[in-house]
């Protein structure tokens, strides 16, 4: 039996019974848009949330303070409260690790900060000029925190944008006004670009100020609330890590490193640790759409096996005639290969479309891959062929006497 | 030529056997025209199947064309069935919301020839089979008792088999259209050579053959020439009778 005569036959099987066919083909459709459109959700969230992550900086290692646990001492202080780290620390990790590309030391604290009658809590953060290459910070009007502010202990302030919204007003150009915080003016020189809030911190609230003048008139001491060290690049991230470890548990004269009185965030696997998580949600979200794709390859069979019986004289007939078994099995599977490619077909249409209106409308990222939609075709493909083999064995099996005199 | 040496079939029901053919041995020449008659359960039809290759003997022989056909396996029976054998049924078989021309090339699509050579070939024996060009195109649930049995003789002739199996065809028809299907058979076997093998339960339809075998029991009873042949003379007029 030649192809040409295959697809001839299967389409008008297939069309002298339409609506039966189309219910089918619906039942794919709506199992492979399903896929679809949730494993686009779950890309999305996992797009999102990595590059949420890379705003911070890139190929960034963050070092903050932890209580040290001596032998015997079960209760911990509370990560960040320790101060461990100083200035000092920052400095050596610069002159002595050439791996450590930029370093910026960053003390913060929340604190109420007032504006010609107007006041907000906010976070305030002393910094140097390196932490707006470090973490990724770009100012939209004004200029940064310079080195020379830093050496002068300058007292000029960097704001966010939120912050200058809550102290000036909307669409007011903050820079060269005033703000208080304890007590001590400073002048502002610059706003930052909007970041947009990522997770429970929002960037685009917050003050910075030249690292030595909160250190000297606000904080009172030489500890910083953490150390940011961006590496050369990604691969190197791991080494860096080892060495910074190594270089602070000397400082701090500390042995054993399990009781290290600091933490080393690496961004490289919280990025691998958020992909974990939104990975098993992306292929929670296809499990839950892929029983109804299962469905619809039940509903294949279902058709199948009744036009099976529908058409067993049919089969009778096409046997004594000269078709072998494998002209039978080839013409049924052909025709549930047929339905689930249809279907695959609008189900990739269906499922763009609802991961385009749930992005549209409900304000989530979505992302439709080709390997989602490859492996969509797949699994169809799949599916006509595990459940229209059924049926097909069957026609095939069929003795023709039996099938001819069948009623 | 046809050949069959002490052909056996018992069905077996649970544990009841049930005995049908019981030892039948006859050959069959190329270019004749055949009845097989006998009452109904006298294995007739089984007979019929066995000839046709749809069925196998328990045991005995059976030879197509010096080949011993028992020893076959299914698609090397397919394979015979496509190229030697064209079936005529009581109940014409045809595919519904089919075309007429689509149903007699459908032995060709199974022998993988081409399209174009289908049409030709399909409308060559449609025409011996003694329908109009005006229904190539109907559906076969639109034609007439008589016309779709000569569709399906049409069918039947297509693949130029050696053998022609003709299980009561005239058994859904009347009288007058009957008459007409074996004049056509009658038409084929003279001028075409083609060896017609007729199974009926009526001693009339069997009389257009030329030589007539009776059954009864899963025995043969009898085997002898017709030498009161009916002879019918198709005319034109009578094909638009039908």
């Amino acid at each position: 039996m030649k192809i040409i005569d295959l697809f001839e036959q299967t389409f008008s099987s297939l069309l002298a019974n339409k609506a039966r066919s189309g219910l089918t083909v619906l039942g794919i459709v709506i199992g492979i848009g399903s896929v679809i459109a949730m494993v686009s959700i779950g890309q999305g969230a996992q797009g999102s949330i990595t590059s949420s992550i890379e705003s911070l900086g890139s190929n960034l290692l963050m070092v903050s303070p932890g209580f040290q646990r001596g032998v015997g001492q079960q209760v911990s202080g509370g990560r960040g409260n320790a101060q461990t780290l100083t200035l000092a620390d920052a400095e050596a990790i610069k002159n002595e690790l050439p791996g450590a590309e930029n370093v910026a030391p960053q003390y913060s604290s929340r604190t109420q900060v007032t504006a010609k009658g107007t006041n907000t809590n906010t976070s305030i953060s002393g910094v140097t000029a390196a932490y707006s290459t470090v973490r990724n910070v770009a100012v939209e009007n004004g200029s940064f925190i310079t080195d020379e502010n830093n050496k002068a202990m300058a007292k000029v302030a960097v704001l966010g944008p939120t912050t200058s919204t809550d102290l000036f007003g909307e669409g007011v150009d903050p820079i060269g006004q005033t703000i208080r915080v304890k007590n001590i003016d400073f002048k502002v020189v610059g706003v930052t670009v909007a970041k947009g809030g990522s997770g429970f911190s929002n960037q685009d609230d917050a003050i910075y100020i030249p690292l030595n003048t909160a250190l000297h008139y606000i904080a009172g001491d030489t500890n910083v609330s953490n150390i940011s060290i961006q590496g050369s690049d990604q691969d190197a991230l791991d080494q860096l890590e080892a060495d910074v470890t190594v270089l602070l548990l000397s400082r701090h004269k500390i042995s054993d490193a399990t009781l290290a009185d600091f933490q080393i965030m690496n961004q490289a696997d919280i990025v691998a640790s958020a992909s974990t998580i939104t990975g098993t949600m992306t292929l929670l979200l296809a499990a839950i759409a892929g029983i109804s794709l299962l469905v619809g390859g039940i509903g294949i069979m279902n058709m199948m096996l009744t036009t099976v019986t529908e058409r067993t004289r049919e089969i009778g007939l096409r046997k004594a005639v000269g078709a072998k078994k494998g002209d039978i099995t080839v013409q049924f599977l052909a025709e549930a290969v047929t339905l689930t490619f249809v279907g695959g077909v609008f189900g990739v249409g269906l499922g763009w479309l609802a991961s385009f209106a749930v992005q549209q409308f409900g304000g989530i990222t979505t992302q439709v891959s080709v390997s989602s939609v490859l492996l969509a075709f797949g699994v169809s493909a799949a599916i006509g062929i595990i459940f229209g083999y059924y049926p097909a064995w069957r026609a095939a099996k069929l003795n023709p006497i039996t099938a001819l005199r069948y009623e | 030529m046809i050949e069959c040496k002490n052909i056996v079939k018992i069905y077996k029901t649970g544990d009841i056997e049930a005995k049908i053919l019981k030892g039948i041995s006859f050959s069959i020449k190329d270019g004749e025209f055949v009845a097989i008659i006998g009452p109904s359960g006298s294995g007739k039809s089984t007979l019929m199947h066995i000839l046709g290759m749809l069925d196998t003997p328990t045991s005995g022989d059976y030879f197509l064309d010096g080949k011993n056909v028992t020893l076959y396996v299914d698609d090397e029976l397919a394979d015979i069935r496509k190229n030697k054998i064209g079936f005529v049924f009581q109940s014409f078989n045809l595919l519904p919301r089919t075309s007429v021309l689509r149903n007699v090339e459908l032995p060709l699509v199974y022998a993988d020839v081409d399209k174009d050579e289908r049409k030709k070939k399909a409308k060559a024996v449609l025409a011996q089979a003694g329908l109009t060009e005006d229904y190539y195109d109907h559906y076969t649930n639109q034609l007439s008792g008589g016309q779709m049995q000569r569709v399906a003789i049409a069918r039947a002739l297509v693949n130029n088999p050696s053998m022609i199996l003709a299980d009561e065809p005239t058994g859904n028809l009347d009288t007058k259209t009957g008459e007409i299907v074996m004049e056509t058979f009658q038409k084929l076997n003279k001028e075409q050579n083609h060896t017609i093998i007729l199974i009926t339960h009526e001693h009339d339809i069997a009389e257009y053959a030329d030589r007539i075998i009776t059954i009864r029991d899963g025995m043969i009873v009898e085997d002898r020439i017709n030498k009161n042949k009916k002879i019918g003379v198709i005319g034109k007029d009578d094909c638009k009778q039908i």
